[in-house]
């Protein structure tokens, strides 16, 4: 199993990319998507990869959503902000956050989160003090952002990436 | 493609998809001219690599699947890599500017961590 598929999700994830680019599936495209999840994987091996270790899928797809809910309401208030004739009034700032995940695809998922929420930019990370700057365009002045980011996102990320 | 042989409904939904993705992406290209510093501006077109892009390409994706008769899904594709690229960017200019106004020392420069 780990010698031919030594990156399951990865082999999963090109092979249903092969068959979306070329829909509606044939056996050939199905043969090819089969040979491409097996190969490139393996040849991905000489980048040696951290393999994923996933402990509740169930939770990832939970937390998409919660992700997508989000992403919506931000592009709302964020475009209430731009159109907004009082550009004066409004305060904006730095946040830093201190972030007790250290997993490399959990703090990717979190620049990505992060990211596709407009409103928060991921700015700096440091690795040694584990704090992340963020740049909000509506600061409250509080922890707010603080709570927000740590129990909404950083929570369920340090249930899934153990 | 010849279009006109799916119901006016689909046509419709297909249109104000489009146009509300592209209303976001004018607001986010709009915040490039009207928010004040570098830091804010550059939340501005995360709103047409999100919501804007997501419109847009549920409208090819209607649209396509109607002509064609099956779900065409390719197009989700795209949204995909558009949301695992952008925050390489955006959190690179953002680190430029930061480093540049430290080491400067401008009035608007971030915190140390």
């Amino acid at each position: 199993m780990s010698r031919l598929l030594p990156h399951p999700i990865l082999s999963a994830a090109l092979a249903a990319t092969w068959l979306l680019l070329n829909a509606p599936p044939s056996p050939g495209s199905l043969v090819l998507a089969v040979a491409a999840g097996l190969t490139i994987p393996a040849v991905m091996r000489a980048l040696r990869p951290a393999p994923v270790r996933l402990r509740r899928p169930w939770a990832l797809l939970r937390l998409a959503g919660l992700v997508l809910a989000d992403m919506v309401r931000s592009n709302l208030d964020v475009a209430r902000i731009i159109l907004s004739p009082d550009q004066a009034g409004r305060r904006t700032g730095f946040v830093s956050i201190p972030l007790e995940l250290r997993d490399p695809f959990g703090l990717t998922l979190l620049a990505i989160m992060l990211t596709v929420t407009p409103g928060t930019l991921w700015v700096q990370y440091d690795s040694d003090t584990g704090r992340l700057l963020l740049h909000v365009l509506d600061d409250t002045g509080d922890d707010g952002w603080v709570r927000r980011v740590k129990e909404r996102y950083e929570r369920p990320l340090l249930e899934i990436f153990a | 493609m010849t279009g006109g042989d799916f119901p006016l409904w689909a046509a419709c939904l297909v249109v104000a998809l489009a146009l509300a993705g592209a209303g976001f992406a004018l607001t986010g290209s709009l915040g490039l001219i009207r928010l004040r510093t570098f830091y804010e501006r550059t939340h501005a077109p995360s709103l047409s690599a999100t919501l804007g892009a997501t419109l847009i390409l549920l409208s090819s994706m209607l649209l396509l699947s109607l002509v064609e008769g099956r779900p065409v899904l390719r197009d989700a594709l795209i949204g995909l890599f558009i949301t695992v690229t952008t925050p390489v960017t955006l959190i690179l200019l953002s680190r430029a500017a930061a480093h540049r106004d430290r080491h400067e020392k401008r009035p608007g420069a971030p915190p140390k961590t």
